[in-house]
């Protein structure tokens, strides 16, 4: 059994001896201890990944059958959900729509990086008169609720005439707005030892030299962990355009899906069930490519501090 | 870094200083005094003073039917998800060699579970006909009206929520990981068994994590949009029509500016003031180790 090999490391130099019978007992006891947390965590696991599974079996099924079984494999294998539902009932198609997406999320993917790496450098490297009363704003943005700015954003974004365009969803991000980024970027900064900088300031560099040359690179992989959680967000991001872009052809992939649920007619489910397929499958591929980027970022943002 | 103005620093949070300004300070202030105002878009502001207030808790029974839903909604996501959340991670945090490969399966809902595909998933899953029904019926229960009855929506929309335990669980592993574990052996040389020493010695270590994930979890799930928004639309009978959606509803649909900002800041109270009664209750059971923070 497997399992025993997870407790080498507990019972150090107790293979050299011979094992006293209390010994023997411990190590049975806990390897079926581990057992069963390996079957409860195995059932629950798949129990909580079944619907996701459901998902995609059933968006290759015909409307018949995706309420006639709970299988998850297609008898009758169609692809008429993926070719009926690529087409809308709009002008568009969902190509548009992913094209929108990726306009929507690049710019301020970038925006977030830059702007929230350099506001993290000035408060983990620098002392200025107000710095103390600013770094506490950063975490009371980071608890405020959106839903009270939410309505007077959309008065200013209106008032300036940027309604039914991207610029309400990429600006306030362009400015550091996310506090949890910066306030992340931040606790990874603290944890760097600052010699190099110290040594590249003694060479000559000025303190832009020196973020981009040698706190940048260091920086790196929380960089990314911002990237890909800024992405995630905005994929998953319903609100910002439900609230700000109003004609179709400026639809993102969430606002599209929800169109097509409601222009969709009854029982031509596989249409819908494709298409949350297909706008789930970036987030997907981006969180498995790069996976530990998210749980180094997830426990170093909320743990430390 | 001696040498340089002492501006310098200044210069570079100045992005975020404007944005400050910009996009939280003035909005913040500026939603308070709407919600003292009648605002339709099409005139000026005009002043009510207590108005929208005296009318939402007194004569407003959507607004009591919103909140009640909204802080049963709360009370019962929050507890349950951290719940599993800390089991969970207990279960992970014992030198499994998959602890990886679980953690990642466990982490999947949290990254995809706030987007409306898996919205439109859980409508479909939890439908009369639908995936949860047909399996259920294995077990010789009849089926269940998941959304159509007023006495399961909630608890239906709860359940998504759930399901995104993810990142709170990744939270509180990485917080299990970091405990010194010459303090389990010490306790178990002294006869402590498994419960006494999760109970004594790992949960009072913890508790800086289990307060972050309580704050936070509780903040967000205030603001739970995507879900009832899809799948029930408030619906039935309002019996998940949670405070955001009657927000939205006022502002952007009846262009009732000021009513919504009332709402809106009611709303924030009771997340402010929860989250200041965390604060100062957690004197009491947060437990801060001298030297861990620096």
């Amino acid at each position: 059994m497997t399992a025993s090999l997870d407790f080498k490391a507990q019972t150090p130099g107790s293979s050299a001896e011979p094992a006293t019978d209390i010994e023997i007992k411990l190590r049975r006891q806990r390897r079926i201890s581990s057992l069963i947390r390996y079957t409860i965590l195995t059932v629950f696991g798949l129990v909580m990944l079944y619907p996701l599974i459901w998902l995609i079996g059933a968006s290759f099924k015909t409307n018949a059958e995706i309420f006639a079984s709970p299988s998850f494999w297609p008898k009758d294998p169609t692809l008429s959900g993926y070719i009926k539902g690529w087409e809308t009932s709009t002008p568009y198609t969902f190509a548009r729509f992913f094209w929108n997406t990726f306009l929507i999320i690049t710019p301020k993917v970038i925006g977030t990086a830059i702007s929230c790496t350099l506001v993290a450098y000035g408060f983990a490297r620098f002392d200025f008169p107000g710095k103390r009363i600013l770094f506490v704003t950063v975490i009371a943005t980071l608890l405020l609720p959106n839903v009270v700015t939410r309505i007077p954003q959309y008065l200013l974004f209106r008032e300036i005439g940027w309604l039914d365009s991207f610029l309400p969803l990429w600006v306030p991000s362009a400015v550091a707005g996310d506090a949890f980024f910066v306030f992340m970027l931040i606790q990874f900064l603290r944890a760097i030892p600052r010699d190099m900088e110290e040594a590249a300031r003694v060479d000559g560099a000025n303190t832009l030299q020196t973020l981009i040359y040698i706190v940048v690179p260091m920086l790196m992989p929380a960089i990314i962990s911002v990237c890909l959680f800024q992405f995630m967000w905005t994929m998953n991001d319903f609100l910002g355009p439900l609230i700000y872009i109003s004609s179709v052809e400026n639809y993102p992939v969430s606002l599209a899906l929800k169109l097509s649920i409601d222009t969709t007619e009854a029982f031509d489910w596989n249409k819908i069930l494709a298409m949350s397929v297909l706008a789930l499958a970036p987030s997907l591929t981006v969180f498995f490519l790069a996976q530990k980027y998210f749980i180094e970022g997830i426990s170093t943002g909320g743990v430390k501090g | 870094m001696g040498g340089d103005s002492k501006y310098l620093g200044f210069l570079y949070v100045a992005p975020y200083v404007a944005g400050l300004l910009l996009f939280t300070a003035f909005p913040f202030v500026a939603s308070l005094y709407l919600s003292f105002t009648d605002y339709d878009l099409l005139t000026t502001p005009k002043w009510l003073g207590l108005d929208n207030y005296t009318k939402l808790f007194t004569r407003d029974r959507t607004f009591n039917k919103s909140l009640s839903v909204t802080l049963l909604y709360v009370f019962l996501t929050v507890p349950i998800k951290l719940a599993f959340a800390l089991l969970i991670a207990v279960m992970l945090n014992y030198r499994l060699k998959a602890i990886n490969l679980f953690r990642t399966a466990y982490y999947v809902p949290s990254i995809l579970g706030g987007s409306i595909a898996i919205a439109v998933l859980w409508r479909y899953i939890f439908a009369e006909a639908g995936l949860v029904n047909m399996v259920i019926a294995f077990f010789g229960i009849e089926p269940i009206n998941w959304f159509g009855d007023p006495q399961n929506a909630l608890f239906t929309i709860t359940l998504l929520r759930c399901w995104q335990f993810g990142s709170a669980m990744v939270i509180f592993l990485a917080a299990l990981q970091s405990v010194d574990k010459t303090l389990y052996e010490a306790a178990s040389i002294d006869g402590a068994n498994q419960w006494h020493i999760f109970r004594y010695i790992t949960l009072p270590l913890i508790t800086p994590v289990i307060f972050f994930n309580l704050i936070m979890q509780t903040v967000q799930a205030f603001q739970e949009f995507n879900g009832p928004y899809i799948i029930t639309e408030g619906g039935p009978l309002k019996s998940t029509y949670l405070l955001p959606l009657y927000i939205y509803d006022k502002a952007f649909k009846s262009f009732d500016m000021g009513y919504a900002s009332a709402i809106a800041w009611i709303l924030f109270t009771i997340i402010m003031v929860l989250t200041l009664v965390a604060f100062w209750s957690s004197k009491k059971w947060v437990y801060y180790a001298g030297d861990k923070r620096s």
